[in-house]
This record gives C-alpha cells, structure tokens and sequence, in this order.
C-alpha cells in the first residue's frame, strides 16, 4: 500500500529482562495513517501497553527492545536519545491515560495543568493560554468551564477529569494520540459519552490515534483499522468492519463471538476455547522455534 | 442555574478561615506559637523587669500565688534576684531565632537530599539512603556536643549544629514520599509533555511533598527548641549574659529545692512551645492537603 503513514512499526521485537529473556512482543508491524484510529486489541499481557510506552520512548527498565523500528513521520524513534525524543514527541504525541483519577496532578489546579505545554511548546502567554484551554473544555463539552479551570483534580468527577485529559492531550494540535484503555476505569454510562468525545475531537482536529484496549465492542464504535495481539504477536489486522464481521483467524472469531452483544441474549459468557488458545499457543511456539532456530 | 458540582457547591467565601476554624490543632497550635512571636519580638515592651537585673536582697521570692510573693515579680525570683517573666520573656527570643532558622536550613537541605534521592534511583539513591543510615546511628546530643566544641559557643554554631544533626528527618520522609509520588501517572503525563526531570520534580512533585514536609518543618521547630535548650543546659549555647530557656534551667536545678519555680518555669514554656509547636505540624498536614481537606 502507498498511502501516507503517520506512524509505522515494523518488526518490533521485546524481551523481559526480568523472566529469562521471555518474548513480550514478536515481530510486531503496523501502520496508522493519517487521521485514522487504530485499534490495539489484545487480552491482559498481550503487549499493547507496551507497544503504546515504546512508542512513547517509557517502556518500563524491565522490557528490552530487541528489535525493529517506530518510525513517525520521517523520524525513527528508536535511536534517538532521550532528549531528542522528548524535543520531538513533547508537542506531536499525545497521551491520554487509563486512569483519570492518578493522571492530574492532585495539588495543582486545572488551570495551571491545561496551559503548562501551551505555553512551553506554542510559545502562549498566560493569558492566551488560559483561552485556548476555555476553548479546548468547551470542545470536550466541559460545562462551566471557568469554573473549572479554578478546580484542583479531587473537586471533579471521573468523567470530568477524563474530559480534561482529552482537551489537554489534544491541546498542542498532536498528529498523533495515543489512549491507553481511556475508558476502563470509567462508569459504563460515561464510557460511551467519551468514546464519541474522543471521536469527534480526533475527526475536528485531524489526528491519528492509536487507541489500546481489550474490548471489542470499543472497538466496533471507535476504530477504523484494528490490530489483534495475542502474546505479543499480531494475530490479525485489517479494518474494523472486516475483522469483526468477516474474521479469518480462529482466535478472532472466537474473540467475536465471546463478546456480549445486546442482540444476542446468552446464558453467561463464552469463553475463548481451549483448542483455539491451544492453537494459538502453538503458533507462537512455532514462531519462536522459528527466530531461535 | 443548576450546579453540577455536588462537591463544590456552597463554597465557602473565606475557606482559609473557615478550615482554620474546623481545626482546633491549628487554631491552637498557631494561635500560642503566634503568640510567641509577639512576645519574642516586642520582648523589650512586655518584660516587666531587665531581665539582667540583679537584686540580691529579693533573692528566689515565689510566684505570685505562693505566700510572701513580691507582686512586682509574678513568677518570683531566681537565687541572684532576677525576674522569672522577664527571663523567660526574653529567652524565646533565642528559642525562636533557633527553631525557625535551625528548622528552616535542616529541612532545605534534608528535603532537597530526600528529593533527589526519591526522583533519581540508581547510585544517587543509594548514595543518600546509606548517608542517612550512618548519620543516624550517631547519638544526636553528643554529636551536636562536638559540634559546638569545634566550632565554638554561640547562637549561629547551634544553628548549625541542628541543621548538621536533623536533616535526615526531612530526607527520609521526603524520599519516601517523592517514590511515591514518581510513580504516579501525573508523572508519566508530564513526561510525554515533554518536561525535563528537574522541572518534573520541581513543578509536579514538589507541590504534593509539601503538606508533609511543612508539617516536618513545624514539627523539627519544636525539636530545635529542645536541642537548644539542651544545649544551653550544658552551657554551650549563647554567652551566659543573654537568658535562654536552658540556662534558666541549669541555673534553677541549682537551687531546686529552694526555689523549685525558677526550674519549673522555663521547663513549661519548653514543653508548652514544643506541644504547640506538634500541633501546629498536624493541623497544618491535614489543611493543607487538598486530597485530605475535602
């Protein structure tokens, strides 16, 4: 394909320094173009929150990057130093994280915490900066953003300070977000108000995301292309209509039709099947036997 | 107009005050070290008497309460005939000079140790944390002893002598909590801004050890005091022509049996300072944060 990338990862390999060099990611590669969401989907342990930090240059001293390259733009991340990748990611990367309620920082105002990269990035005044983030809470749906703007994190609510997070992670016009299960630790009724939030503020401002998470019915609202992990390995990948509706893996389908669905009563939940999980376990030992060999 | 904000809703005009009020600790605590300072500063217009005056005709009178007390000496007179309020009147001056300053230096360099050692993990941890283990396996008192023996009696020497002797109060609380701190996702927030380490550690986390370390500071004021007082006790601190708690102690055991007032009193603005001085630490912790204060 000849389309623009924003974002590419190729190859991308990791161990764990910790479990005797165990694989953690196994030859991972995608792309996400311009103003598209892409899905990173995989269950606990699946390795993308790591594909996310080591895009960020955070992955934890634990994971070690074997091989492989991120390149953003024209840029390859992986060999830039850490205060070339800070230069760089600081104003075009965007995180928004899991967990609202750690993410602001408790004994600053909102003020002070939504104008900090306007004014060290876009060269703001206080004063200009102060009205750019009115504008970005009012974009998020904020009411009463004066208000709130004088707030410390603890006086709002989960939902509320989400919101902020996703004004300020869109406040430096990134080319790319990346949310990290933005809406786990939310109340179900939320999610969807930020699922859409987060939609409309990517399709206003015309950035890329990468949106990491286990839940396919996420994905099915947000996302146009979707990359499937399992043990650190792409299982599939393709457009979100495509995987979710015509899957050609056998994880994949068996992901699909484990997900609750309101048309689709059920007596409890069905889970993935053991010969499927077999499978894919031999797969990827098929895939390690492969490199080490 | 509806107000989303159950928990902000009523907010109060003055809720400095208002907090203030809620908290007895810090209403108590600041209002008698508040008092303190008033009377340290305008000591020369509130002590009846110099409090250098000798008059060995009205040698140890009692306080006022106990019979054959001089109504002009409210707390008696010590064995030479110096007034008991106007030497204690002016010996805060030197008990509050040292615990503000002594308090203030150990705690800048104690938290400026403990910061650092909490953020950067690795050699300058390590470098620190086995600094404080050694520092503290020294005898407090003895060391601050040497100290003043080295450098010379006076109030700056045991000033420093505190500061040399108690920083590791404020690193190890600090660290602690600045390991705390760095973990959190804030931290991580800021660094995909982009914000360098010291302007992380400075602007972020700074902020939230505050509460803890102004509460430390309240509290290592009141310690200062003790120390000094120690150390006047022992005749190290100033020169014996300007009154000090201490040495209104030493001097009272000489004749406790005498005159048990000239030993009692300074030993009660001792603990009452200290007390204060705890309470004011504690209020201050729980008004001052803003995850405690809701």
């Amino acid at each position: 394909m000849s389309e623009p990338r924003l974002l590419s990862i190729e190859g991308l390999s990791a161990v764990s320094d910790r479990d005797n060099g165990a694989p953690i990611l196994r030859d991972v590669s995608l792309a996400v173009a311009p103003g598209e969401i892409h899905g990173l989907v995989g269950e606990s342990g699946a390795g993308k929150s790591t594909i996310a930090r080591a895009i960020l240059g955070m992955t934890p001293r634990t994971v070690r990057i074997t091989q492989g390259a991120i390149i953003l733009g024209n840029t390859e991340l992986l060999s830039l130093d850490a205060r070339q990748l800070r230069r760089l990611l600081g104003a075009e990367v965007a995180l928004i994280p899991q967990d609202p309620l750690t993410a602001l920082n408790p004994s600053r105002r909102i003020e002070a915490q939504m104008t900090d990269g306007l004014r060290m990035w876009k060269g703001h005044s206080a004063k200009s900066a102060r009205e750019r983030a009115l504008t970005l809470l009012d974009e998020v749906q904020m009411r009463e953003p004066e208000r709130v703007m004088r707030c410390y994190p603890h006086e709002l609510s989960g939902g509320m300070r989400q919101r902020v997070l996703i004004a300020a992670a869109f406040a430096l016009e990134p080319k790319l977000v990346i949310a990290d299960e933005p809406t786990t630790a939310l109340d179900v009724t939320v999610q969807k108000q930020i699922l859409k939030l987060i939609r409309a503020m990517q399709a206003r401002h015309k950035t890329g995301a990468i949106f990491v998470t286990h839940d396919l019915g996420v994905v099915a609202q947000i996302c146009d292309r979707v990359t499937l992990l399992y043990q650190g390995k792409v299982m599939e990948h393709g457009l979100t209509a495509d995987l979710l509706l015509k899957p050609r893996h056998a994880y994949t389908k068996a992901l699909v039709r484990a997900t609750p669905r309101y048309d689709r009563p059920v007596d409890g939940l069905i889970p993935v099947p053991d010969a499927v999980i077999a499978a894919c376990r031999a797969e990827i030992a098929g895939f390690d036997g492969a490199t080490h060999g | 107009m509806p107000k989303p904000f159950s928990r902000t809703r009523g907010r109060p005009r003055f809720p400095a005050l208002i907090r203030l009020l809620q908290n007895p600790k810090l209403g108590l605590g600041g209002g008698f070290v508040l008092l303190l300072v008033i009377i340290a500063v305008f000591a020369p217009a509130i002590a009846p008497h110099d409090p250098l005056e000798q008059d060995l005709m009205a040698s140890a009178l009692p306080p006022f309460w106990l019979a054959g007390a001089d109504p002009a000496h409210l707390l008696g007179t010590d064995d030479l005939g110096r007034d008991v309020l106007s030497r204690l009147i002016f010996g805060s001056r030197v008990a509050l000079t040292v615990a503000v300053v002594a308090g203030v230096a150990a705690g800048t360099v104690g938290s400026l140790l403990g910061l650092l050692a909490g953020y950067f993990d690795g050699w300058t941890d390590i470098a620190v944390s086995r600094l404080i283990e050694i520092w503290m396996a020294f005898p407090a008192v003895l060391l601050s002893i040497l100290i003043v023996a080295i450098l010379g009696s006076g109030v700056g020497t045991v000033i420093v002598a505190i500061a040399i002797i108690d920083w590791t109060r404020f690193a190890r609380v600090i660290r602690a909590d600045t390991m705390a701190n760095a973990q959190a996702d804030y931290v991580v927030a800021a660094r995909t801004l982009g914000f360098g380490r010291w302007t992380i550690l400075f602007r972020e986390i700074l902020p939230n050890v505050m509460p803890g370390l102004i509460a430390l500071l309240a509290m290592e004021m009141g310690i200062a005091v003790v120390i000094e007082a120690i150390l006047s006790f022992v005749g190290l601190s100033v020169s014996s022509d300007t009154p000090t708690w201490g040495s209104m102690i030493a001097s009272g055991r000489q004749i406790i049996y005498q005159a048990w007032w000239v030993f009692a009193a300074p030993l009660a603005a001792v603990f009452a300072t200290v007390l204060a001085f705890n309470q004011l630490g504690d209020g201050l912790r729980r008004a001052l944060d803003p995850v405690m204060r809701r």
